[in-house]
């Protein structure tokens, strides 16, 4: 069949090139979107830069009036006191510190030893009753657990420890300790999973009981994880507030003591922004160089577990 | 015949190992029980102390100086008030950086800098997010202690866990799908809006609410906005100040007299129903429209 000029002038790329003009607003939408994506991509550096910079400017006109000298040395920290008051970081950091250490000595031996008996020993079926209801205790609000902390913990503790005061670092640290344990157990048992079977079965087949093949096979091969999952357990604790602004106190002092009245960095900020400091004095711009050190620390911590269990890891 | 193995030595060497195992057993066994035992006594000492408190007028009162007349109405309706910002912001947010991450991103730097940082982000303690929002949102914005300043805080807080959820969800959706839409003749944007998000939705959603609900619980950075805790009006727009439920919780629990205690337990069962309830939707939203590919 011949064909008339008029009928080759339809050919395909000429119909591409009409369908192109037809659908020239599409073309505009294929443009854009992934700019627009873009765009919300960069909100979350934003973030980043927005903690980074407004933390350094408020922390830069404090340490205008404060010397750095003064914040990292000195053990006495009295922001209320307007004639003699004094920035020494210390207490609040050492009130931290013990929070964060009887936490961890909660959570690290329970987390991990839950952790091996959902690898190595419970079956499927019970692993998936326990997982999710271990989840639900992550899930909880932190303010019940200070709730829980102040009105249940403290109370019990005080019948063993008669000195404990109403407001102590034991009662938080613990309570902050079993909001943890989900989370090193799920971390540590997401590593010990990740370990190949045939290794097990390996250890299995040479005699080992299951014990000897969890401590000594399996745990070891899993370390990368583990460790990570302890830096991330104490960066979590470090920056955990209501608990410890409930449970903890408001007195910063310079302590190793457990049973008495302690600050940490986050109940510091929380005491000041509830209470009525007034917007540009040295105590309001305290709180930006304390969430400074706060961050600063969660920070390195996030940043070595990642380290760990990158350079860490056994590849299998 | 001499015997090749000596079952008695056999069993005296084992023994040990073996009753070391099944008590090692019995010990994690114990450590994993230990948090559903705490979870259990929390829950018990909190509904028995909500038990006489929890009532009608307590869902309807606003806060009050005397613990008997004293509601959580104000916490509950603020609580949904910031859900209307939290909600819509930081899903666009969120689901648009995990689609730009996960179709449009090239394999370089920047997108791996992207990566890092909303993976730092996420180990944030929550009270620099307030410190974040009460020196922008607050103060140089002047949004005042509204529900949109609060809103936009909580919104930067949940980002990074729902733009990880996201991702996972995008990630889920198996190639073919794709690579059969662009046979079709669609582009990629067609192809992303109408085959993969859709196929990912349940996927975001679920990640999304369990998001939600960390909002909802969340105290510390809207501690460090000034949020108030005692406010007998509700907000008409989101300008407007409010208090969330964990504010009031948290003035109750502050309070000296043993009956605010009463009060701050009965305010926790409605947050935990209020929770209970977003993550029932989560589940069954997971279990109802997941499709296995």
């Amino acid at each position: 069949m011949a064909m008339t000029d008029d009928h080759r002038s339809y050919s395909v790329r000429e119909m591409i090139k009409e369908n192109k003009k037809k659908q020239g607003g599409q073309q505009f939408v294929e443009w854009l979107m992934p700019k627009l994506l873009l765009l919300t991509a960069i909100v979350s550096i934003l973030t980043t830069l927005g903690i980074l910079f407004t933390l350094l400017f408020e922390t830069f006109i404090f340490f205008e009036r404060v010397s750095i000298v003064e914040f990292l040395t000195s053990k006495e920290w009295l922001p209320w006191n307007e004639e003699e008051g004094s920035f020494g970081i210390a207490p609040l950091v050492t009130g931290t510190l013990l929070t964060t250490g009887i936490a961890m000595i909660v959570a690290i031996p329970v987390g991990l030893a839950s952790a091996i008996y959902l690898s190595e020993y419970a079956s499927e079926k019970s692993r998936r009753i326990i997982k999710p209801i271990l989840e639900v205790l992550a899930g909880i609000p932190t303010i019940v657990y200070g709730f829980f902390a102040l009105t249940f913990v403290t109370p019990l503790l005080q019948k063993f420890i008669p000195d404990l005061g109403i407001f102590n670092a034991l009662s938080p640290g613990i309570v902050m300790g079993i909001m943890i344990i989900p989370m090193v157990a799920s971390l540590s048992e997401d590593a010990m999973s990740s370990v190949p079977n045939a290794i097990r079965e390996g250890a299995l087949g040479l005699g080992s009981t299951k014990l000897e093949v969890a401590l000594k096979v399996v745990l070891p091969a899993a370390t990368s994880g583990i460790a990570a999952s302890f830096m991330l357990a104490i960066s979590r604790a470090v920056g955990e507030t209501m608990i410890v602004a409930v449970a903890g106190g408001s007195s910063p002092v310079f302590t190793f003591d457990v049973t008495q009245s302690i600050q940490t960095l986050t109940a510091y900020i929380v005491q000041v922004t509830t209470g009525d400091a007034g917007y540009g004095t040295t105590v309001y711009y305290s709180i930006y160089a304390v969430g400074m050190t706060l961050f600063v620390f969660t920070l390195l911590m996030n940043l070595l577990a990642q380290y760990i269990s990158r350079r860490f890891r056994e590849e299998y | 015949m001499e015997k090749l193995v000596d079952k008695q030595k056999v069993v005296q060497n084992m023994m040990g190992r073996i009753i070391k195992n099944n008590f090692f057993k019995f010990i994690f066994f114990l450590s994993t029980l230990f948090g559903l035992i705490v979870l259990v006594v929390l829950l018990y000492r909190i509904f028995t102390q909500a038990i006489g408190w929890l009532d009608a007028d307590f869902l309807q009162n606003f806060p009050s100086r005397r613990p008997e007349r004293a509601g959580i109405k104000a916490g509950l309706v603020g609580s949904l008030w910031l859900m209307v910002i939290v909600a819509p912001v930081s899903l666009i947010l969120g689901v648009g950086t995990a689609i730009y991450l996960e179709e449009y991103a090239k394999k370089n730097r920047f997108t791996d800098f992207i990566q890092t940082n909303i993976s730092n982000l996420a180990g944030v303690p929550s009270i620099v997010f307030g410190l974040l929002g009460l020196t922008i949102f607050v103060r140089e914005l002047g949004l005042g202690r509204s529900v949109l300043a609060a809103g936009l805080t909580m919104s930067l807080l949940v980002l990074p866990v729902i733009v990880v959820a996201a991702q996972e969800a995008i990630r889920a959706v198996p190639n073919q799908l794709r690579e059969a839409s662009y046979g079709m003749g669609a582009t990629k944007w067609q192809t992303i809006y109408r085959i993969v998000l859709p196929a990912a939705i349940p996927g975001i959603l679920t990640g999304s609410i369990l998001a939600l609900s960390r909002a909802i619980g969340e105290t510390a950075p809207l501690v460090v906005l000034g949020i108030p805790t005692f406010i007998a009006y509700l907000p008409n727009g989101i300008l407007d100040t409010f208090t969330v439920m964990p504010m009031q919780i948290y003035n109750w629990t502050g309070r000296p007299q043993e009956e605010f205690q009463h009060v701050a337990a009965a305010g926790i069962v409605v947050l935990l129903v209020v929770l209970i309830f977003m993550n029932s939707i989560a589940v069954f939203i997971r279990n109802k429209f997941q499709k296995r590919y």
